[in-house]
């Protein structure tokens, strides 16, 4: 709020907005720590650690030599300068690769035997209590008593908990979701084809850290013809419980498929800066369609820019068959620096990738992200709508690349890019990246920042509207497109996004 | 750091093989000074390589070889540009000033001299600009080493300065006779308050040309630029123009690129007076695979209520590459800025390329800034539309093709020199056909 209240907030933009961004990016309510006790693997990273987390997740030997090939990959690349960025230098061997909560050295196998620390952290985090026995890892869990099923379903995050209540009908409709470590025990033929097939394992310095040190991650595969009977989900939270610092998510959608994967974290409010290098691979079959939200909500760092996570993220679809088809969306509002760019790989003949983004930042965050689209087969399409939003002294940037091959024939994208600065201390910049190597491809870039077009206001005020109501209906679009692409579990975050009420913003 | 420190090595090698057998004129002490102080920051930056960021759409190989590659000499069939015109003519043959064929250097309004005359005064006014805009580099986080080397080592050019409302343009000629030629020309331009100049260049100068200019435009001043790069299609030029606007000022430029191998145009703008006005456009053609042509384009907006204006056009086919960088940015307090930039492309057939990275870096609110970059080839529907009319197919396609063309000719102020170049679009595109 404070920094919101310091700077000038130029004409067009109404107070509703402004309160609403400080509301969402100012406060951080899930910035609470649980306290508990854990099982630390030694501060730093080598190839005994890489053992040790392989060791502990039980992997086959297979596993093991691919994540020390990958380390010592790493330990011949550099770290990443060319982003919109600035932080402090990280001290990779200041930090613990792998944590565990003492609880869970053995699984429990009831409700009544989780660790009730955990239980109240979820309950804090506002899932409901039958997500909370699945999240806390308890065993037979979509056996559990009915009422429990009832609060899953009533809650916001319901699909978390659905989809592994439901397991049962999930397997029935032959669909695998589960923790990659899992995957990687139960069905290694899978893990073995697919994994590092979209971001291969020397792909650059933050997923390949990730390939060697890992500790867990979702894991989803959609047998040919199969329409996931519901939403799958994952909630990630950085704490001393949680070893999702480093995740991997892997998610195959064979052909005639489909599939909606949903992603939410958060994570305590401390003062040093965390780092969280993800990795998530799609593999998209002839004609099936994967939908990838994520809500991200990471701690953002306090009003000075202390603390924070390092939000440092890999995320790329494949879309391998004809026909295919991937979207992303994702709300970005936490993170103290965000590098992220959700990619589509449009290989198959009439595949298709959608981008929609929102990105948020306040105080002193720092947001460089965007999206690749590689058109490789013929009739390919691709679009992408980036909405960056800056207020305090923060600092959006959209980075994007279209490329179409002379292969590509008949291709189209269209990119629209439009950014709302919030005060004079901020700034908001456009980075795309245009490649057009044949002649029968369109490609279309837009980007704008600006205020509310002054011609627009008047014919609205002209049919007797007032002033505010002029600038509401004027910029309504801002981000509903890309709101109304998120799914339905996802309506409460879109909601309060909503009361941002970027009607107030650009056009 | 194994693959930056490779990069370091490989451009100071570059570099170093590069500098070796060229000379730094002798001069006044400032001009001396500027030259040590430019090859000092090219030394640290060394030259570019196509590793960085900003040449990643471009080789810059050849333009940084030691040797100059060869051109053939270019039978030009039509009459040079803007003949009809009463102007001041100064001639350059492959970089060597010609007093013979250049006008009288004495004009009402205008003080004009040689580079190499001016730097060899104590006095001068150039002081205030030879190097220093170059230097100044508006947008610093993006090296221009082969300005830095243009300043250290060119020879001559012309120093121009504008007292007052100057009609009859200035028309540096360049010609282009010897195949292996290596041309480096530097010139300064002093647009004083409330004056304004125009300066035409034409002809393809050299087979490798290397220019940079700086021009100064005082409050309420008026600088126009119009040139036409020469048709020569084995001709390589890496250019410059480095432009500070005063209060209320205009900055005008356009360039019509036709042919040539390799042309880098980098434009960098700063507007540091209130209300300043820059309008950049430039419109290419280019046929075959061995046409590559790169604008670069940095307009900086440090000041109140300015306008930027770009407007880039490109015609491809055969294989032609076009390249469009540009960055609008408006630094921190930059208010009521109006920010436009359009890059487009026509590709003519299925292997040409259009390579397109148009940037905004925005740290002031109330700003209006936009972009957008299209390619894609010729309506099929207006093609149709103008065959159902009994337009013959290469006719319809020169048409259309004029049309696209025609919104960066239109930035062109003056008539004269927009019918000139518009003529020259035409009979270019119908000897293709």
């Amino acid at each position: 709020m404070v920094a919101l209240d310091q700077s000038q907030v130029k004409d067009g933009v109404d107070q509703e907005t402004v309160d609403a961004v400080a509301k969402l990016s100012g406060k951080y309510k899930y910035g609470w720590e649980t306290e508990i006790e854990m099982d630390y693997a030694p501060k730093g990273v080598s190839p005994d650690i890489v053992r040790l987390i392989s060791d502990k997740n039980e992997e086959p030997e297979w596993m093991t030599d691919w994540r020390l090939q990958a380390y010592s990959r790493w330990e011949q690349m550099e770290e990443p300068e060319w982003a919109m960025v600035s932080y402090p230098k990280i001290d990779f061997q200041d930090q613990y690769y792998y944590a565990r909560p003492k609880s869970m050295q053995e699984k429990p196998k009831s409700l009544d035997d989780v660790d009730p620390k955990l239980l109240a952290t979820y309950e804090k985090l506002g899932i409901p209590l039958k997500e909370q026995m699945i999240l806390a890892g308890v065993e037979g869990a979509e056996d559990a008593p009915s009422e429990g099923r009832k609060v899953a379903v009533d809650a916001v995050f319901d699909s978390v908990s659905v989809g592994t209540t439901f397991q049962k009908e999930l397997e029935k409709a032959g669909v695998i979701f589960c923790s990659i470590s899992e995957a990687i025990k139960n069905h290694p033929e899978l893990v073995k084809k697919y994994l590092g097939s979209v971001v291969p394992p020397s792909d650059n310095y933050y997923a390949t850290l990730n390939s060697a040190v890992f500790s867990d991650g979702s894991f989803v595969y959609v047998p040919p013809g199969v329409r996931c009977p519901m939403e799958l989900s994952t909630y990630f939270r950085i704490n001393a419980e949680n070893t999702g610092q480093f995740e991997r998510t892997l998610i195959i959608a064979d052909k005639g498929s489909y599939v909606s994967y949903l992603e939410g974290c958060t994570a305590p409010q401390r003062d040093t800066a965390q780092l969280h290098a993800a990795v998530v691979e799609i593999i998209v079959e002839e004609d099936a369609e994967v939908k990838y939200s994520t809500v991200q909500n990471w701690f953002p760092g306090d009003e000075e820019g202390k603390g924070g996570i390092y939000n440092f993220v890999t995320k790329r679809a494949d879309c391998r068959g004809d026909r295919s088809k991937v979207m992303w969306t994702q709300v970005e509002t936490g993170s103290a620096v965000t590098w992220k760019y959700p990619s589509c790989i449009l290989r198959g003949d009439n595949s298709q990738g959608e981008f929609y983004s929102i990105a948020i930042t306040n105080n002193m965050q720092q947001a460089d992200t965007g999206t690749k689209m590689v058109h490789l087969g013929k009739n390919t399409k691709s679009r992408i709508v980036s909405k960056g939003i800056s207020a305090g002294k923060a600092q959006n940037t959209y980075r994007g690349l279209v490329s179409m091959h002379p292969k590509a024939k008949n291709s189209r994208n269209y990119t629209q890019c439009d950014s709302l600065l919030i005060g004079d201390k901020c700034g908001a910049h456009t980075v795309p990246y245009i490649e057009v190597k044949n002649n029968s491809s369109r490609v279309e870039h837009e980007a704008t920042t600006s205020k509310v077009d002054d011609d627009q206001l008047f014919y609205c005020r002209q049919r007797g509207m007032d002033e505010e109501e002029a600038v509401a209906l004027v910029v309504n679009g801002f981000c509903k497109d890309v709101l109304q692409a998120l799914p339905m579990e996802f309506a409460m975050e879109a909601q309060q996004l909503v009361a941002i009420s970027l009607e107030g913003s650009v056009g | 750091m194994v693959a930056r420190a490779a990069l370091a090595k490989a451009k100071a090698d570059l570099t170093a093989d590069r500098l070796d057998g060229l000379t730094s004129p002798d001069g006044a002490a400032w001009a001396q000074r500027a030259r040590s102080e430019a090859l000092a920051r090219l030394t640290d930056m060394g030259l570019p390589h196509r590793r960085d960021e900003y040449w990643k759409y471009t080789d810059p190989s050849s333009l940084v070889a030691p040797v100059a590659p060869k051109a053939a000499l270019f039978d030009n069939d039509e009459g040079p540009a803007f003949d009809g015109v009463d102007r001041i003519k100064i001639v350059f043959v492959d970089g060597v000033f010609d007093a013979e064929s250049s006008s009288d250097l004495q004009a009402e309004g205008l003080e004009i001299e040689r580079l190499s005359e001016a730097t060899q005064r104590d006095i001068h006014w150039a002081k205030e600009l030879f190097g220093v805009l170059e230097a100044r580099n508006a947008q610093g986080a993006v090296p221009r080493p082969m300005s830095a080397m243009n300043t250290a080592f060119a020879e001559d050019g012309v120093c121009i300065r504008a007292f007052a409302k100057v009609e009859k343009p200035v028309n540096l000629i360049y010609l282009h006779k010897s195949e292996a030629s290596d041309a480096i020309l530097h010139h300064c331009v002093k647009v004083e308050a409330g004056a304004e100049v125009t300066l035409l260049e034409t002809g393809p100068a050299a087979a490798r040309f290397s220019k940079v200019m700086e021009v100064d435009v005082g409050d309420h001043g008026a600088f126009h630029h119009v040139r036409a790069q020469g048709r020569d299609h084995e001709r390589r030029a890496y250019t410059a123009q480095y432009g500070r606007l005063g209060e209320g000022s205009t900055y005008k430029s356009f360039t019509l690129t036709a042919n040539g191998v390799l042309t880098r145009n980098e434009t960098i703008i700063e507007l540091t007076g209130d209300d300043a006005v820059t309008h950049v456009a430039g419109a290419a053609v280019g046929d075959g695979k061995d046409f590559h042509h790169d604008d670069t384009v940095f307009i900086t907006h440090d000041a109140v209520g300015c306008e930027s204006r770009q407007v880039f056009k490109k015609v491809l086919r055969n294989g032609a590459v076009g390249v469009f960088q540009g960055k609008i940015l408006v630094q921190p307090g930059a208010q009521k800025t109006d920010g436009y930039q359009i890059s487009q492309s026509l590709l003519l057939d299925d292997d040409s390329q259009f390579l397109a990275k148009p940037e905004l870096e925005i740290y002031a609110d109330d700003v209006a800034c936009s972009h957008g970059s299209t390619s894609g080839a010729i309506s099929e529907e207006a093609l149709f539309y103008l065959k159902s009319r009994g337009v013959p197919h290469h006719e319809a396609t020169n048409l259309l093709t004029l049309a696209f063309l025609a919104e960066a000719l239109d930035e062109i102020e003056n008539q004269t020199y927009a019918v000139d170049l518009h003529e020259r679009l035409a009979n270019w595109l119908n000897r293709r056909n």
